[in-house]
Formats: structure tokens, sequence, C-alpha cells
């Protein structure tokens, strides 16, 4: 594991790092690089920048490097990290704050597992109001055109009663899709989530 | 006493967990506590909402939060990412009076933050307590070696949720002890099993379930118990597709339920991906 950010340039973006401070409310700046965040990160042997490494480019500005990088997406939001913290900075809202950011930007490759997860998962929402678990399955199958994975555990589950067949039905559902429909203007108007 | 809530079940409580919701509304029930189902309850933003858009997140819990208090009662939640999102948004709501607005603007609904959101494991170890879940127990869960697996919401961060330790929570190893079971320290406690890349990065998830079954056998364990329905379906998901040793799953309402003698215990153990029934039956249970 390297725990020293590699090859980075410092000519960074300077507005970048107050941006993300602002939106994420955390400050990042009292970061000391301890690495205590990197080394109980649950998920950081996937990573491609260690959860410290990320605040670090931050704060140089290095706004593309971090925004494309795998580690936004992979970051589980386990709150280890932040409990950890001996300067108190939460970096899972600094991750939140980057993968709204790469998604607002655009900067994200087409066709990205998590992210269409994220994006199969949210349209569920928005169309029944609650999570329809056997539709979400079988979309990201199709989208992804990965068939066979999970293939006997799914066909299991649904044996073993764990899928319901019929969608979840919702008297109010027109109150949660205002809901996304003024999400969606906020954005549309820029405005920082 | 009386102890009444609005019940929140969240979306993994009426498929892959419904095991968990049926546990949780009979054991409820078994130990007076009134729990009042939301009426018209929606997904409460945690899980790809929190992650993507944060606006959106707290909008989402907003408008189930908006709707409880209508009711009047403080919330009780089962799964821990509902729990942790209704609580944060909750809380950000109370801190702030421009978050409060904004939220307000985006529900379109009135919204004070006045009531409590709670899980339930919190609500039956503190409002019922120990001493009166001894006195119903019927059949004591005894040598059953088991570890409580709290994750990560229950516990973390320990500023928004937190009814107990954020290290080294005590609440699910006490309440399975006074059933009468074996439980077994350990260091696997509150470790994330990456229930979120349970889906999209299987590889990941898997890693971390090996890594924390393989913790709870050599403690000595026979099974794991946990609160989390994401965890539930994680933990059995990516055992089955290791070689190791499969430990069987509970939900800690489940234990109570078959140790105060709830005769449809055995039955919501039947949906569960890896049977517990031949541990159960050398058990006598």
């Amino acid at each position: 594991m390297q725990y020293v950010a590699k090859n980075v340039s410092i000519i960074g973006d300077t507005g970048f790092s107050p941006k993300v401070k602002e939106a994420s409310g955390t400050n990042i700046d009292r970061c000391y690089q301890c690495l205590t965040c990197s080394l109980d990160c649950p998920v950081a042997f996937t990573m491609d920048y260690l959860p410290h490494q990320v605040v670090r480019l931050v704060q140089l500005g290095l706004r593309r490097k971090v925004l494309t990088s795998d580690t936004i997406w992979i970051c589980a939001n386990c709150e280890t990290c932040a409990t950890r913290c001996p300067k108190d900075v939460a970096i899972p809202r600094v991750m939140d704050t980057l993968r709204a950011m790469a998604l607002q930007e655009k900067v994200v490759e087409k066709g990205k597992d998590i992210v269409v997860f994220h994006h199969t998962f949210l349209s569920n929402i928005r169309r029944w109001g609650r999570q329809y678990e056997l539709s979400l399955l079988l979309q990201i199958k199709f989208k992804t055109r990965d068939f066979f994975s999970d293939l006997g555990l799914g066909l299991r589950m649904l044996r073993q009663g764990k899928l319901k067949l019929r969608p979840p039905r919702l008297k109010d559902v027109t109150g949660v899709r205002a809901i996304f429909r003024r999400i969606d203007q906020s954005l549309a108007r820029g405005e920082w989530t | 006493m009386d102890v009444k809530y609005t019940y929140y079940p969240g979306c993994s409580l009426e498929a892959t967990a419904g095991e968990y919701d049926r546990s949780v509304r009979a054991v409820c029930a078994h130990l007076g506590i009134e729990l009042q189902e939301l009426s018209d309850w929606s997904c409460c933003g945690a899980s790809s909402g929190h992650s993507t858009n944060r606006q959106l997140a707290r909008a989402l819990a907003g408008r189930n939060l908006a709707l409880a208090e209508r009711v009047g009662l403080d919330m009780a939640v089962a799964c821990p990412a509902c729990y942790l999102q209704l609580r944060s948004t909750c809380r950000e709501v109370r801190d702030n009076s421009q978050n409060r607005e904004e939220l307000v603007r985006l529900i379109d609904m009135p919204y004070e933050a006045r009531y409590d959101t709670r899980h339930l494991l919190d609500i039956i170890y503190n409002d019922i307590g120990l001493e009166e879940l001894k006195k119903k127990v019927v059949r004591p869960l005894e040598a059953l070696p088991l570890v409580s697996y709290y994750g990560c919401y229950l516990v973390r961060p320990p500023e928004v949720v937190g009814f107990d330790d954020s290290e080294n929570p005590q609440s699910m190893d006490k309440l399975l002890a006074a059933l009468g079971a074996e439980v077994k320290d350990w260091s696997g406690k509150v470790n994330c099993c990456g229930g979120g890349l349970s889906l999209n990065r299987r590889e990941i998830a898997g890693r971390l379930v090996a890594e924390i079954s393989e913790m709870a056998c050599r403690a000595g364990a026979q099974a794991m118990v946990t609160a989390c329905p994401l965890c539930h379906s994680n933990l059995e998901m990516r055992q089955a597709d290791g070689k190791q040793n499969k430990l069987p799953v509970f939900y800690f309402t489940e234990l109570i339920g078959l140790a105060v003698g709830i005769d449809e215990a055995a039955s919501w153990m039947r949906k569960h991906l890896i049977s517990p029934s031949s541990l159960l039956a050398s058990h006598d249970l």
C-alpha cells in the first residue's frame, strides 16, 4: 500500500477545496494526515486513492483526479473514519459531496456499475415510493449485462419468499414524485447538494 | 407502562427481511410495546439517496418524519440504515432553521422535529429492560454460542445515533445473555460487512463477510445475531458464496421470540438462506 499521493502536480483549482468544505459542512483543513482513516477503512484495500489521500487531493485542488476516482464510489459510508478521526473530519460527508459533484459535472465514466445501481435504485423510489427489490435486481442484471452471477442465489431467494412479486403500493406516490421534481429543479439551477 | 410508538418498517422489511418484520411485530406485542405502523410511509432516502444527493435523502426522510409528527408519537425503526437517515435529518433540522425551511419547501408539509426516532434494540433494551425480559423467558437459549453483530449504523456516527458505545457496544450482548445464550466476546462487532456493495461489487462484500464470519468462528460462536436487514442479507448471501463453514444469522427479535415462547418463531427462520434448524435442534430449541 502506498501512503503518499502519487505523481501529483500541486497546481490545482483553488476554488475547489472551499466549495467542498461548504457543501460538506466539513473543515478538511484540520486534517494532519495521521492516516487513522485509511488504516481503519474496511475497503481501503480496493481503493485507487486512500481516504487521507482524497482529503489531500481536495486541499490541493486536484479536482479531476478526485472526481474521477473509484474511491468516492467504493466508500461504503460505514462511518468508521469519521468516528475515529482525532480531528473530527467527517470524511463520509466529503465523499457524499464529491459523488454529488461528480454526477453534477458529468465526469463519471459511462455505465459505471455502482452509479448504475444508485440510479436504478432511485428511479424505482421515484416510481413506487418504496424500493421494489425484485425489480431492482432484474434491472441491474439487464443494465450490467451480467445475467449469470448470483442466479442460483436469486432463485433461492424467490423460493424462500424473500422477494415480493408485487410492487409496493403507496396512496400518495405523487407526493414522493413531487419531491424528486423539486430536487431536479434545484439541480438544474446548479445548487450544490 | 404505556409504551407506544409509530412504527417505520422500511423497504427491506417488506420483502427480503419479511421475517424481521414479523418477529418485530410479534415480539413487541408480547412485550407490551404498542406499534402503530406509519400510514403511507415511503423510502427513507438512505443508501443510494444519501450516496448521491444529500438534499434528496433529507427530503425523503423528511416526508416520513412529517407524517409521524402528525401522529404525535416517537418513531420506532427496525433498520439501522433508516434509523441513521431519519435521525440525522431530524438533527439537521433541529440544528439549523435554514435546513428546516429548505426541507419544508421540498416536502411541502409542515415539520418541526418535535419527536424522536429510536431503534427497536434501544427500545427493548432501555424501555422494557433486561429484568422484565428475563421474567418472560420460558425457553432459555441455554449454551447457544452466539456473537452479537452490530455493524455500522446502530453505533456510528455516535453524535447522531449512539444509544450504545461506538467501539464496544453491549446492549445486544446483554440482551442475548438475558435470554440465556452463551454470548462470546469478539472484536468484529462493529466491523462493516460491505452490505452496500453486496449487489454491485460482490467480491468486496465477500471479503468483508468472510473476515467477519471467520472472526465469529474463532470466538467460538455457532451463529451471528444482527439487528440490520442489510447486514442479514449480505452475511447470508456472501457466506453462501464462500467455502468456509457457514454460520446461521439471526435477527435479535427472532431469538427473543424463540426464548419467550412465541409459537410462530420457527416459521420466521424458515426464510433464512442459511438454515439454523440443525443448530437449534442440537440445542433442543
